[in-house]
């Protein structure tokens, strides 16, 4: 506000309470915030070191080997190469599997609150080195220190915490059966929460008695390899986890492997279908967790400025690196220009950059392929008539950015409407009733989340018993705890982690 | 209740607590944070409200708001200083030629339970007496009771009593204790006729807080789009500490923009504040902290 304008504020005899403030009313044209623009953060980066070794062996039967033909993997944020590690062949995996088979007689016998030490004490280890853990992590794979130290960290201490628990009353956990060891797992986890996808499918197998190959993804290999060290720092008898890096041909060999007895594989729907493809008829068991295109859906009656910290949380954590991101948000049409406002206003505020600054919002896009494919996706929306919303600003010359958008006038034939784009990128399409809302929420080859707002608890229930997904949020959006299951419906995959349910693919009840 | 003048939003006290905690990880350093205590200072109202209250004690008040810190840390003056009504007469003398303003306490602070003739003499009285703004109470019985058209009509008539003097509306937020009701009262406020609104007397336990500002500011964002007309904001009592300021002015940053960052759009009621920011100053300025006796009591 001038200054002039104020002096005006002042003089103005009030005929009517609000006729002096009618006055100086903003023509709606000019009715915009300046958000953002009062004060300057200077930056913040975390500091923590974390020490990096220029190469990586494997980790086989405890202790790490030379390295092998290795590949580069990059700071996402920097395009720097940040260390070289192994590529992992069918050999070095054979001999991988072989560990954990040798492992296994002796682990699976310990009894459970022998086994729960060894979680509490890399639990415990993971909380003493979290805060490097948390750098190296958003170094790898271009998250945001804000995230990877206050949700990535907590909650990989948290899962091995909670299956600790579970170790030494399994016996307890299935009345009337009794649990064992399935045997040696292929885990096979992704780029987008290296660690805590680790901690995801460590915890519940460790605990359950089995042996494990781990294949971390293979822009994100870093967390692991340093969670090996933890593992070693724990006395975990050797070859109980085994890493094994490398890219697709690592995962196949692992998959392929006679030796192991059950597939835990966390990725894309294509790798998965695959995946059952080649299990299918070997005996071996398999949990898949997959793709999504997650519907939010915003009711008329939600509390909108929570709902639209929800949408914001839905689709711009970690980059929408998600596979439960609220990518598809429904929301009721006599609301849509309200809620388009606000959240216009609400990403101007989003602050893209180093992810190691304490003050970024929005890292770096993990990889330039994963870039390539949401710049691909977002043309597509353009080309098929959606507008394109962006915040004003640059983004940083080098590494892998997008910034965070979102498309109004997206149908549901678009293909940024069915197809999952994995990045920062909302698709906002309407609807007018309850039925039509969960129609199209659940008119989707995938199922594995949902999320509702509303302030009627009636609709809630209603919708969350009709909605045809494995986890489904209500007022609230991306919130994860070890406590409770998680996984998909149809194309999302099958198979619990998290909760009693998690520990489920990791037993043979008789 | 006849039909009120806006639409009612329910309030989701989780996901607003969520968003409220956000602020305080915003970091800020050297010039950012310099400028943002000296700002923090220039929307100061130095608040005193005691029974004990006398001329001497608002003469200490009303110099330290005018030279909050010693002259090489460059402060500016505080906005205003805080006062019951029988005050209003001394601190306008000892303010005399400065740009601070008197705001005046009035409407039978800090319960408002008065006949509402009382309260309209007691707002003309602070004004004739100089009273620059007027902070009045809404009655919270009169609201929770759900008389809404009670509390609207109070403070329209109290707005008119003020004549030029701005009217800052107490919700006590801490007596409305649901968002939905800091939100309703809000509405309530400004439709009125409020040109601030502002959380609490300072009387009553939790005072002001990051979620309640922020539903108040959502209030004033909205007002805003819908008729052009910047509203004040006020969060008062209870916040002690240079960081905890910082937070707000971070949050209003980012919740209303720069056009908000104004002594004449927003201010801090508080009477403990004053000492930490300066102190916060002075280690900017000499990088290293000072004892509490080098800051001036107010």
């Amino acid at each position: 506000m001038t200054t002039k304008k104020l002096a005006a504020r002042k003089t103005a005899a009030p005929l009517h309470p609000n006729a002096t403030a009618h006055a100086l009313a903003v023509p709606p044209s000019e009715r915009r915030l300046r958000l953002g623009e009062g004060l300057a953060y200077a930056p913040a980066p975390e500091t923590t070191p974390v020490k990096i070794d220029a190469t990586y062996g494997l980790f086989l039967d405890g202790a790490f080997t030379k390295p092998g033909k290795t590949f580069a993997t990059l700071n996402p944020a920097t395009e720097r190469e940040l260390a070289r590690v192994t590529a992992a062949t069918a050999k070095d995996v054979d001999r991988a599997v072989q560990a954990a088979r040798r492992a296994l007689p002796a682990w699976s016998a310990l009894p459970g609150a022998e086994r729960g030490k060894y979680l509490f004490r890399i639990a415990r280890l993971i909380q003493e080195h979290a805060r490097e853990l948390a750098v190296l992590e958003t170094m790898d794979g271009g998250k945001t220190i804000k995230e990877s130290r206050d949700i990535d960290l907590p909650l990989v201490a948290a899962h091995f915490f909670y299956y600790a628990g579970w170790a030494d009353k399994l016996p307890y956990a299935f009345p009337g059966r009794t649990p064992h060891p399935v045997g040696v797992c292929g885990q096979i986890i992704p780029w987008n929460f290296p660690l805590l996808m680790a901690a995801w499918k460590l915890a519940p197998a460790l605990a359950a008695g089995n042996t494990v190959v781990l294949k971390p993804a293979e822009t994100t290999p870093l967390t692991a390899l340093h969670l090996a060290r933890i593992l070693q720092q724990a006395e975990l008898p050797p070859g109980v986890v085994n890493i094994v890096t490398g890219a697709g041909e690592t995962g196949a060999a692992l998959v392929n492997h006679s030796g192991v007895d059950k597939i835990a594989f966390t990725g894309s729907t294509d790798v998965g279908k695959r995946i059952a493809a080649t299990l299918a008829g070997t005996g071996k068991k398999l949990t898949l967790e997959l793709g999504g295109k997650a519907a939010n859906i915003v009711f008329d009656d939600a509390p909108l400025d929570q709902a639209v910290e929800g949408i914001i949380a839905g689709i711009y954590f970690n980059q929408g690196h998600v596979c439960c991101a609220g990518s598809r948000l429904l929301v009721q049409e006599n609301i849509h220009d309200e809620i388009v406002r606000r959240l216009r206003d609400r990403i101007a505020t989003l602050r893209v950059g180093d992810p190691l600054d304490k003050n970024t919002d929005i890292g770096a896009i993990n990889s330039r392929p994963q870039l390539e494919k949401i710049r691909e996706l977002v043309a597509s929306g353009q080309a098929e008539g959606a507008q394109l919303h962006q915040p004003a600003g640059r983004l940083p010359q080098t590494g892998y950015w997008f910034a965070p958008s979102f498309f109004t006038g997206v149908t549901a034939s678009h293909r940024i409407a069915r197809e999952e784009i994995f990045g920062p990128v909302l698709s906002i399409l309407t609807f007018r009733t309850p039925e039509e809302a969960l129609e199209r929420a659940n008119h989707t080859p995938y199922g594995l989340s949902a999320g509702v707002w509303t302030d009627k608890g009636s609709k809630i229930f209603k919708l969350a018993a009709k909605l045809r997904a494995g986890v489904i949020w209500a007022n609230t959006y991306n919130k994860f705890d070890p406590t409770s299951p998680f996984g998909g419906y149809k194309e999302s995959g099958f198979g619990r982690e998290g909760g009693l349910h998690g520990l489920l693919p990791y037993v043979t009840l008789r | 209740m006849p039909s009120l003048p806006f639409v009612r939003r329910p309030i989701d006290q989780v996901m607003t607590e969520e968003r409220a905690a956000a602020f305080t990880k915003r970091s800020l350093k050297a010039a950012a944070k310099l400028a943002g205590l000296k700002l923090a200072v220039s929307m100061m109202d130095l608040t005193t409200l005691e029974g004990k209250d006398t001329p001497g004690k608002v003469q200490h008040l009303c110099r330290k708001a005018i030279a909050p810190g010693e002259p090489r840390l460059d402060v500016p003056s505080c906005a205003a200083v805080c006062v019951y009504p029988n005050l209003v007469r001394a601190a306008k003398r000892f303010l005399a030629g400065s740009s601070v303003k008197v705001a005046a306490v009035a409407t039978a602070f800090p319960s408002g339970l008065m006949p509402l003739a009382v309260k309209l003499e007691d707002t003309r009285i602070a004004v004739e007496d100089g009273a620059d703004e007027i902070d009045m109470v809404i009655d919270r019985g009169v609201f929770l009771r759900g008389e809404y058209r009670q509390v609207f009509d109070e403070i329209a008539a109290v707005k008119t009593a003020c004549g030029p003097a701005h009217l800052k509306v107490i919700l006590e937020t801490g007596e409305l204790v649901t968002l939905d009701n800091v939100r309703l009262a809000s509405e309530l406020a400004i439709h009125a006729g409020a040109d601030f609104i502002k959380t609490s007397t300072g009387k009553v336990t939790p005072a002001a807080t990051l979620p309640v500002t922020l539903v108040m500011l959502e209030t004033i964002r909205d007002h805003f789009y819908a008729t052009g007309v910047r509203i004040g904001m006020k969060p008062a009592g209870g916040i002690r500490t240079a960081k905890e300021a910082l937070a707000y002015l971070v949050m209003l940053n980012e919740t209303l923009g720069a056009d908000w960052m104004t002594p004449d759009l927003f201010r801090f009621g508080a009477s403990t504040l004053a000492n930490d920011v300066l102190m916060q100053i002075a280690r900017l300025a000499d990088g290293r902290y000072q004892s509490p006796e080098y800051f001036s009591l107010p």
